[in-house]
């Protein structure tokens, strides 16, 4: 391992960015699972809910709205995790480089 | 705790099939010559086959040809991979199903979504931190470079040809069902445009076929969509009115069906489809087209983006279809069901609402869907030999530019070749395996070597290079044991190996081979293995000494 490394790796903020990063990506990885798992257990469980008209709003059923909404999700964490890292993880590990 | 299990199964057996590929097989109908297709298509490949004359002009060295020079956006980027995912068999298979079954197309689509958040958040910027052409960059960092290069190429390659022959036989039927040409003309003509775009133009060319064809396809998909919804006065209620009126099941095609019965198939199910892109080399190749990870984040967010769109307008088509097709007595043969079978609802949906020019619109993109898609699996392909076998394992990564160019470029013909005559030779088999064997592979043995090298410190050369063969026998024994093979294409009565689905025990055996024969192995590779962990850590999390772009 070359000098420069060594030092990163013996930074205490070097240590707590990548914690930090990694608790933000676990925390949304889990969310993510959770939501997938919330839809699936909604079409195995209450299948007859599934079917019921969204909210009594709309003929379409929660299976169909719900549906398109974890297809929105998916796309909305990837932009917050994407904003966060690009914006607020990127310019804390430009400091701590630069020390 | 047996409840929360049998639950937590469920879950999973919910997950959903890959429909890809698979959609489109078996016997067909040539149709009848559809010239308006056949010129629109004509248009995209001699505009195309310039794209390709101009990246040709930008590539000259090994890494304008595997990377584009790293010099791609991350929206360009992400409407590639999205490009990737948006296949044919999607398209047409998935809204095709909502047609014929009603919901359980999006409970499809969800789960065809929901694994690039997580590829998102566990590995893209490692990947485009650690790499510089191929994934096996990443995989051998800090190990052994012949034998777990050799391990991931051949993991790329029985992967790449697999999914190669699946879609040369799916383009041969889709032609003949669209365009009224004969097979052996589509296979060859598939196959012949693909060694054009990737020999001269490179990743670059490969990347803007790509890009090219998913504006195409989610512009098509989105004028289907409001040209189908005029004929209902803009209102969804009129449409899903209609959808239940209209369609013979009903109201039940609001119910979810029983999609996976068994609870080990379907856990093996959602595991191959979690995991499998993150382990298709032509998927991960896209990440080292961008300059550095900020470009590598924005190309997964625009990518699900746009594959989440693209899926909504999916589901929609096939509600729209049930009652413009399903009515229409035009599209429906003899015995009432759809001419051309389930897989037609989108293509005899354009006719329905836009006439023949915009039926041959829609054709074409499907084909020009299949093309981009046989190209990056190529490139991918080439880059395993070239990069991988060729330049570092043989020549010890003493090879010259030139000469890894030149082996590169045969490697693509090579498998341009390979690609006709085995898309030739498999017509009329049963190739629904395929696909599945493609994934359960990328999950079982790229993924596995991949995640462990990156994540955890312990593993050895020795541990990835077993445990990988591993993953790699344990996969292509079961689908040759199971149902698939044994069954459909050997004529067994029954499979030794009861389950279509298998990633649950090659993933398993795999990670389980990694982590034994590292704990054991107490040779001095070993010591080496460990002692790179550090640098590789830090490398992984901050990009420092990462291969950058390379400006033109």
């Amino acid at each position: 391992m070359d000098p420069v490394q060594e030092k990163i790796l013996a930074n205490p903020r070097f240590k707590e960015l990548v914690a930090r990063r990694n608790r933000f990506s676990f925390t949304l990885t889990a969310l993510t699972l959770l939501v997938f798992g919330a839809y699936n257990v909604m079409a195995i469980f209450a299948p007859t809910f599934f079917a019921k008209p969204f909210l009594g709003l709309t003929i379409w059923s929660y299976g169909l709205i719900c549906g398109f909404f974890v297809l929105g999700f998916s796309f909305l964490v990837t932009g917050i995790y994407t904003r966060r890292a690009n914006g607020e993880f990127d310019a804390l590990l430009k400091e701590t480089l630069r020390n | 705790m047996k409840r929360i299990l049998t639950s937590a199964a469920l879950i999973l057996a919910a997950a959903p099939v890959f429909a890809a590929g698979e959609a489109i097989q078996g016997e067909v109908q040539k149709a009848a010559t559809n010239w308006t297709a056949i010129g629109m298509f004509m248009f995209f490949v001699i505009a195309t086959l310039g794209l390709t004359a101009w990246a040709a002009t930008r590539t000259k060295s090994t890494s304008d040809f595997y990377t584009a020079g790293g010099g791609i956006t991350g929206f360009q980027n992400g409407l590639a991979i999205a490009g990737d995912y948006m296949s044919a068999a999607a398209f047409l298979g998935l809204s095709g199903m909502v047609f014929a079954k009603g919901v359980d197309g999006i409970v499809y689509t969800v789960g065809f979504t929901v694994g690039w958040p997580i590829i998102l958040f566990m590995i893209a910027e490692r990947l485009r931190n650690l790499g510089k052409f191929t994934f096996a960059d990443i995989s051998s960092f800090r190990l052994e470079q012949t034998r777990i290069r050799t391990l991931s190429a051949f993991g790329a390659l029985t992967v790449v040809v697999f999914y190669l022959i699946a879609q040369m036989v799916g383009a041969g039927k889709l032609i003949q069902l669209l365009f009224g040409l004969d097979y052996g003309y589509a296979v060859l003509l598939v196959g012949v445009l693909m060694v054009l775009y990737v020999t001269f133009g490179g990743m670059l060319a490969t990347t803007w076929v790509q890009i090219v064809k998913a504006v195409l396809l989610l512009s098509g998909a989105t004028i289907l969509v409001l040209l189908g919804l005029a004929h209902f006065g803009f209102s969804p209620e009129n449409v899903m009115n209609a959808a239940l009126e209209n369609h013979a099941k009903g109201t039940e095609i609001l119910f979810p069906t029983k999609l996976v019965t068994d609870p080990i198939s379907g856990i093996s199910l959602a595991l191959a489809l979690m995991f499998g892109p993150a382990g298709l080399p032509h998927i991960l190749m896209r990440f080292f087209t961008v300059p550095d990870a900020k470009e590598a984040r924005k190309s997964v967010f625009f990518a699900t983006g746009f594959i989440s769109y693209f899926f909504v307008l999916t589901v929609t088509i096939g509600l729209l279809a049930i009652t413009l097709v399903g009515k229409n007595p035009e599209f429906l043969g003899a015995d009432g069901a759809v001419i051309g079978g389930g897989n037609m609802a989108a293509i005899h949906l354009a006719k329905a609402v836009g006439g023949n020019l915009f039926l041959g619109f829609i054709s074409a993109v499907a084909f020009a869907t299949i093309l981009a898609v046989v190209s990056g699996l190529a490139l991918s392909g080439a880059s395993a030999v070239a990069h991988d076998l060729y330049a570092s394992v043989i020549k010890k990564g003493k090879a010259s530019d030139k000469s890894e160019m030149a082996v590169s470029r045969i490697a693509t013909l090579v498998l341009g070749v390979l690609a006709i005559v085995l898309g030739l030779a498999f017509e009329n088999q049963n190739i629904a395996f395929m696909v599945g064997l493609a994934f359960g592979l990328a999950a079982s043995v790229n993924f596995p070597v991949l995640a462990l090298s990156i994540f955890w410190k312990g593993t050895t050369t020795r541990g990835a290079f077993i445990g990988g063969l591993l993953g790699l026998i344990v996969s292509v024994a079961l689908v040759v044991l199971g149902p698939a093979v044994w069954v459909d294409v050997l004529g067994h009565e029954k499979p030794i190996f009861p389950w279509s689905q298998y990633a649950l025990f090659s993933m398993s055996a795999s990670f389980f081979g990694i982590w034994f024969f590292s704990i054991t192995d107490k040779s001095k590779r070993a010591e080496i293995d460990k002692a790179g962990y550090d640098a590789q850590f830090v490398r992984s999390e901050t990009g420092l000494g990462a291969a950058g772009a390379v400006s033109h």
